[in-house]
């Protein structure tokens, strides 16, 4: 394998000439438009420790596929989509500060995770399986693969189109929204489907462990940046797009695993950003103030 | 009439909150809703809002039974303050008002802007819109809530504690601010309150919620010693203090009208 000439046409030429990489560029792409779009909702919503308790019910889901031997994705979107109807259904209440959620995500994660262990328990394989899962397999990633990321993806995508604003409405505003028309309740279980669909195609690229990296800092990073919606959402659509083609990029040409890079480039975007606008607070002699950290308007 | 309800009930997971409950409120009146905490005065306007089924009765507003997303209807509920880390502007917060509800991508809009605009303008929000609403003081957060409210072309104003946690300062700018509007834009106003003593000079008449009972009058009629216990159902007793400020006692249990400490 041939080390980085600097030339960037040629550095992209020497990346994408075996098929695996053009693979692993396409579902990559795929993944981290529909993981930064969703993102952004989850880090407005401060549904983080929901994200995270659907990309650990991938394990078990994962787990029981290769058990009953059908693709470990199926197993992946069905335990998904199951647990994000559970949080769904036992509902969110904003003034009760999430407690019922946080308290039934927590039980369903410990649950699914003793369920992923018995699985893999039964299975007795090969532990390289389960580290691909927990760290992600980008590198292996088949043509059905795509197909099947390229679907998710425009569906994701597409649902968030369409229901975006109201999403956004019904999460600053529930009660407004609610006396405005909008099907609040239903509007948060759907929501959770999509970022149960985002996660079982994430899982791909960075695993189970790393998700957040594509999932949660693209959105906080865009967040910090600016409080406009749109402008939020493009930012972080365009950051997750960056963190993984920087992270595959650099996993090709040093031979190191893409999941460490990938989310190693969001952490030090996410760090970076907050540092320029904490040091930009202390500079206006605001510092003390907790709002100043927010305070530029970008 | 701007509100119309007839021998209405309304029960709640199989408790009867209030019932037979008959009310008319003219276009432009100001109206204060008042009673003891779990009476059912927030449960009064999300009935009229269509947020609440009716058990039994009709409620009308404008003419029309009570529907949800009517664009004539401006509501504030009652709430704590936003999140101080809730990143979106407080000028998105008034769009929202105004198109929040549809499908779709939001494109730019001349129009609009300008409707949220005029309305950020008319409350005196504009110094602050462009800023996250977490960022605002109670009292600015409350000034943007209220165009949120108006932003749809509303003629009624359906206002849960919207003085509530606000400073002495505020509690006079904000209900001047509503006064203004109900008088200069001739909207309705429904102000669900615990202390009537901040706008008792321009309310045109108040609902008083207690013991599972609506009434309805003139202040000075409603707000006695008299009417009160028969609504209770137990001795109560109104009291004006020195500067002119009405103090509801109950016997056991002083139901006062100072603004609660949450």
């Amino acid at each position: 394998m041939q080390g980085p000439s600097w030339d960037l046409v040629a550095d992209v030429q020497l990346l994408l000439q075996f098929h695996f990489m053009q693979n692993a560029f396409v579902a990559g792409t795929l993944v981290a438009l529909l993981a930064g779009a969703a993102g952004y909702f989850v880090v407005l919503r401060g549904q983080s420790f929901a994200a995270h308790m659907l990309s650990q019910v991938g394990f078990p889901g994962a787990a029981g596929a290769v058990l009953v031997h059908v693709a470990p994705v199926f197993g992946l979107v069905a335990f998904c989509v199951a647990a994000a109807l559970g949080i769904g259904w036992v509902g969110r209440n904003v003034d009760a500060g999430h407690r019922a959620e946080s308290a039934a995500v927590g039980s369903i994660l410990a649950f699914s995770l003793g369920l992923g262990l018995l699985f893999f328990r039964l299975y007795a394989g090969s532990a390289a399986g389960i580290y691909g899962f927990l760290f992600g397999t980008i590198l292996g990633i088949s043509d059905r693969d795509v197909q099947l990321t390229f679907v998710v993806a425009l569906l994701g995508l597409g649902a968030l189109a369409i229901f975006g604003r109201r999403l956004v409405f019904a999460t600053v505003d529930p009660d407004v929204a609610e006396a405005r028309g909008v099907n609040v309740r239903l509007l948060s279980i759907g929501f959770l489907v999509i970022v149960a669909l985002s996660v079982a195609i994430t899982v791909q690229i960075v695993g189970t462990l790393l998700i957040f990296a594509l999932l949660v800092a693209p959105g906080a990073s865009a967040l910090q940046l600016t409080a406009r919606p749109v402008r939020a959402l493009a930012l972080s659509v365009l950051l997750s797009l960056g963190f993984t083609w920087l992270g595959v990029a650099l996993a090709y040409f040093s031979d190191l695993p893409v999941g460490f890079f990938i989310s190693t480039v969001s952490f030090v975007a996410y760090v970076a950003i907050r540092a320029v606008k904490g040091a930009s607070a202390i500079r206006r002699g605001n510092f003390q103030l907790r709002g100043a950290w927010f305070a530029a308007e970008a | 009439m701007a509100v119309a309800l007839e021998r209405a009930s309304v029960s709640l997971g199989g408790q009867l909150v209030w019932r037979d409950a008959s009310l008319e409120v003219a276009a432009g009146e100001f109206v204060a809703i008042l009673g003891p905490n779990g009476a059912g005065k927030s449960t009064l306007l999300k009935a009229l809002l269509g947020v609440v089924p009716l058990s039994a009765g009709t409620a009308r507003v404008f003419g029309r039974t009570v529907r949800r997303g009517n664009d004539q209807v401006g509501y504030l509920p009652q709430r704590r303050r936003f999140d101080p880390d809730l990143r979106i502007r407080a000028l998105d917060l008034v769009r929202l008002g105004l198109d929040g509800d549809r499908l779709g991508v939001p494109l730019p809009s001349r129009t609009k802007e300008a409707k949220v605009g005029e309305m950020i303008e008319l409350v005196g929000a504009t110094a602050y819109a462009g800023r996250p609403i977490g960022e605002l003081s109670g009292g600015e957060q409350q000034r943007i809530l209220i165009a949120q409210a108006l932003v749809t072309g509303a003629r009624m104003l359906m206002l849960d504690e919207p003085l509530e946690s606000l400073d002495l300062n505020n509690q006079q700018a904000i209900s001047d601010l509503i006064r203004t509007i109900c008088q200069r834009h001739l909207v309705t106003v429904l102000l669900v309150a615990h202390d009537i003593n901040p706008i008792l000079p321009f309310v045109d008449r108040v609902v008083y919620v207690a013991g599972g009972h609506v009434l309805c009058g003139r202040p000075e009629e409603v707000i006695r010693t008299e009417t009160l216990t028969r609504l209770y159902g137990a001795p109560v007793e109104v009291l004006r203090t020195s500067d002119g400020r009405l103090v509801v006692v109950g016997q056991h249990e002083p139901v006062s009208y100072h603004p609660v400490d949450h």
